[in-house]
Formats: C-alpha cells, structure tokens, sequence
C-alpha cells in the first residue's frame, strides 16, 4: 500500500470523538481513499472497527505510527 | 423524617434532592445487575435476625445457639435453591470475595496438576483480578474468546482446557454486561472430559435461571437477587481439589475468615428462596419487557447497536450502544430525567478503558446503555423510557454536532 490519501490526527480525543471525526472526513474522500485515524484513546481499538462495519466501510490496516495507534479506513460507497 | 434523628445527623447524607419535573415520580432504577432493590422478606428476615441473630453462632450459650440456628437454616435454604449440600456452602463477605476465594482455592488446590487458569475473554472483574494476582505469583492464563454475541467460543474453551499444565477453568454463568447465556454445560463436559475442575461465577444468573451442572465450585452474590449487599455465596463440591488462599480460620468450613454477618445473612437465604419461588413469573414478566426494548430502541433511535445474544440471554438485562454519543453524557441525561443505567463505556469508568466485555466482542462501546429491571419495574416505566430515550440521543447528538454523519 502506498500510504493513506488523508491523515487525520486525533490524539488525545476520547470516545467518540475519533470515531466522529472518522465519519466527518471519510465521506470527503472518493470513493477508494484512505483515510488514516490516529488515535489514542483505548477504545477507538475497538470503536473504529465496530464503526467500520456499521457503515460498511472498510477498515484496511490497523498499525503502529510514531508510536500511535493508526486505523487506515478505505472508503468502499 | 422531619426531626433529624441523631443517626441521620450524624452519619447519613441528607435525604435525595427531589427532581423538580417528577415530583409524583420516582426514578426508573434500572440497575438490578449492579444491585437489586432489597426483597421486602429480605428486610423483615434482616430486622428479625437484627433482634435475634446478633450473638456468636460458634459460642455455647442460648442467645449463640439461636444465632447457630438461624445460620443453619439460611444454609439449608440456600443450598436447596442451589441444589448442593449445606456443607459444601459457605457464606463469604462478598460476590467478589467469593469469585477470589474460588479461583485461587482452585488453583492452590491443584498446584500439582499444573499452574494454568482458563478464563473467558468475558469473566467479571472480580475473577479477572484473582487471575492476576496468580500471573504475578508465576502462574499463568488463558484468555478464550467469545463471538460478537459474547457467547463462548466452545472449540477454543475445549482445545484450552485440554491443554497440558491446566489447574482450573472459570467461567461466567451469564454476562453481567450483556446478559449473554454462556453454555455451561458443554464447557463443563469439556473440563471433565480432561479432569479439570470448573468454576462458575453465576452472580447474574443464580435466583432467576435454573442452576447448570457439571461445575465443582459455584460463586454468586446476594444483592444482585434482591438479598442485601455484602453476602456472597461460595460452593466446593465434595471431592473437590480446594486449598484456602488465607491465613487459616475456622469459620465458614475454613473457606472464607471472619464472623459473617448474620442478619444479613439470613436476609439473603430469605430473599433467594423468595425469588427463586417467583423465578419463572418473573421471567415470563420482564422478558416480554426486556424484548420491547430490543425492538424498540433500534426503530426509534437512529444508529443504535444492542448487544448480546437476542435469545440465549438473561430475562432481565439488555445493552445497546448509541453512535456518536459519549456514554457519560447519556447516563447524565438519563439520571437528569429519572432513570438510573449502567454503561460499560471507557469514559464512565474509574480506568477510562472501555469495557472488556465490549472489546472482547468486538462492538461499539462508546454510548452504552446497560438496563437491568427487577422486581419492582414496571411496563410504565419502561414505556416512558422508550418515550424518553430517542429525544435524549437526539439532543445529546445534536450538541455534539454529529447529526447525519
Ligand atoms: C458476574 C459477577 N461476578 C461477581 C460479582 C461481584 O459480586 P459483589 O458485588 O457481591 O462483590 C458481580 C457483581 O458485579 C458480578 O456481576
């Protein structure tokens, strides 16, 4: 993979504000982009993943960046 | 109470401040699984044993005779409902105390097997802790998955127990948390298929559900049944492998130290003969209400997850998550309008970490609602939070700006 289309930095949010801003800026991107979250929080772990299937999006990699936590969420409609 | 009696003065808070808006209106407790509102034959056993049961039952003079008696018949009508011998039950000073007691008992008393406990992803926090505390002694653990039903995973839970080195298996009866049934029974074939004791913690189920088989040590608590808090339950088969965690003490067959409190006791037998007698009507009552909020809230309130098995459930209990919305904030809401919940959400814990449960089953844990009804819930106050819950989201989301995301 060739690295996110869009970075969206949310750490040091709490729940839901990472999951809130993943839902903002998703749609933002065309269909097929990356969306990368950064996020701290504990639960974006397992709040992100939950959101992906609600939304059917889908959630691509899960990773390590800088020492953070990373979610990479490819717009899939 | 209008002349403040010295105890009130002294020691109790002032009495609850009125919500303006329901004067005629108490609120909608809704939190049975934490604690159940105390059983009125809890209370007229306790004030009876008060008066009664306040002697040393193990002294050799009337008034501890009387205390002997009251004790005995709490243990035998105990140890009915649950369907063992009164002397393999004990009366600990708590659920968790009991859940402590169980689990590392267990393990001590099979050292020689092996040093590993096997554990649901799920378990309270109350076994979790006693897990830990045997990692840091140099024992280990097995953490066994469970489906985003929160049901066991039975072919990881047999493959783990059969494993070489394993001392003992625990389990939760139901989940606190989501109310998931586990299947006790095939876990527990799965143990004695490779000679491992089971413990179950059947805290949520013990007073509602029929008691499973196949265990070798039972732990449960008594105000999650409508007894008063501070009684737990602990249960050792005979032939059970089991060596006290403690300093050594003779009360209580030696399984839990200290003088029990009697009256409170004697409440709890009171109230789990009680409830188990209304068991079944009790659960033909609050499933049909517990079912309406499962198919209520998901139609009326947009984006909402409720969790846990739709079937193979706790009569009484149901969870759901609300997207984009901060769990804090929702049971703020709720109290503000007269409904007492409980939510496994990060931010209404005293860790911040999202509930294990939640995580474990891979479901949303931000704005998560836990009702848990009881006796004395009512089909109106049920109604009026169904009536209530879709314009507190909604104002909730709307503050937050998250409204069509
Ligand atoms: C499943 C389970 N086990 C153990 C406990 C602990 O019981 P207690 O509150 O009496 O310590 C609880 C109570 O929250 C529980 O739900």
């Amino acid at each position: 993979m060739n690295g996110p289309d869009e970075v969206v930095d949310c750490l040091g949010q709490r729940c839901p504000l990472p999951v809130i801003a993943a839902a903002r800026r998703l749609p933002q991107l065309p269909v097929g982009g990356v969306l990368r979250v950064l996020a701290d929080d504990p639960a974006a772990a397992i709040d992100i993943p939950a959101w992906c299937r609600m939304r059917g999006q889908e959630l691509v990699d899960t990773s390590t960046v800088d020492g953070s936590p990373a979610y990479d969420i490819r717009r899939a409609h | 109470m209008g002349s403040a009696s010295p105890l009130r003065r002294g020691i109790l808070p002032d009495p609850p401040a009125r919500y303006g808006f329901l004067v005629n209106e108490p609120p909608a407790y809704f939190d049975a699984a934490s604690a159940a509102p105390l059983h009125p034959v809890a209370r007229q056993a306790m004030l009876a044993a008060l008066a009664d049961g306040w002697a040393d039952p193990a002294r050799l003079y009337a008034p501890a005779r009387r205390a002997r008696q009251l004790l005995d018949a709490a243990r035998a009508a105990t140890a009915e409902v649950l369907g063992v011998r009164p002397d393999e039950l004990s009366f600990t000073p708590s659920g968790t105390a009991a859940a402590h007691a169980a689990v590392l008992g267990g393990l001590a008393g099979r050292r020689r097997a092996g040093g590993t406990l096997v554990h649901s992803a799920i378990e309270h926090s109350a076994v979790l802790h006693a897990a830990e505390r045997h990692v840091a002694g140099g024992g280990s653990a097995e953490s066994v998955p469970v489906d985003r039903s929160g049901r066991l995973d039975l072919d990881a839970w047999s493959a783990a127990v059969a494993a070489p080195g394993v001392a003992l298996g625990t389990l939760i009866s139901a989940s606190h948390e989501v109310g998931t049934v586990q299947p006790v029974t095939e876990a527990a074939r799965a143990c004695a298929a490779v000679g491992v004791p089971l413990h179950l913690d059947a805290a949520q189920s013990v007073g509602r559900l029929p008691v499973p088989e196949g265990w070798s040590m039972l732990s449960a608590s008594a105000h999650k049944w409508g007894g008063p808090p501070g009684v737990g339950l602990l249960v050792v088969r005979k032939g059970t492998r089991w060596e006290s965690p403690y300093p050594a003490d003779e009360r209580e067959a030696g399984r839990t130290p200290g003088v029990g409190n009697l009256p409170a006791i004697v409440a709890a037998a009171a109230a789990l003969r009680a409830v188990h007698a209304e068991a079944a009507a009790e659960a033909a009552r609050l499933g049909p209400l517990v079912d309406r909020i499962r198919a209520t809230v998901p139609a009326t309130v947009p984006d909402v997850e409720v969790v846990g098995d739709p079937v193979h459930r706790l009569p009484h209990l149901v969870t759901f998550s609300c997207l984009y919305v901060d769990g804090e904030a929702l049971l703020h809401a709720l109290d503000r309008r007269g409904f007492a919940v409980s939510s496994g959400s990060s931010c209404t814990s005293s860790t911040l970490r999202p509930s294990h449960v939640l995580e474990a089953m891979g479901v949303l844990s931000h704005g998560n609602v836990r009702v848990s009804l009881h006796r004395e819930s009512t089909e109106a106050e049920v109604d009026r939070f169904l009536a209530e819950l879709p314009g507190i989201v909604a104002g909730l989301r709307a503050e937050a700006g998250v409204v069509g995301l």
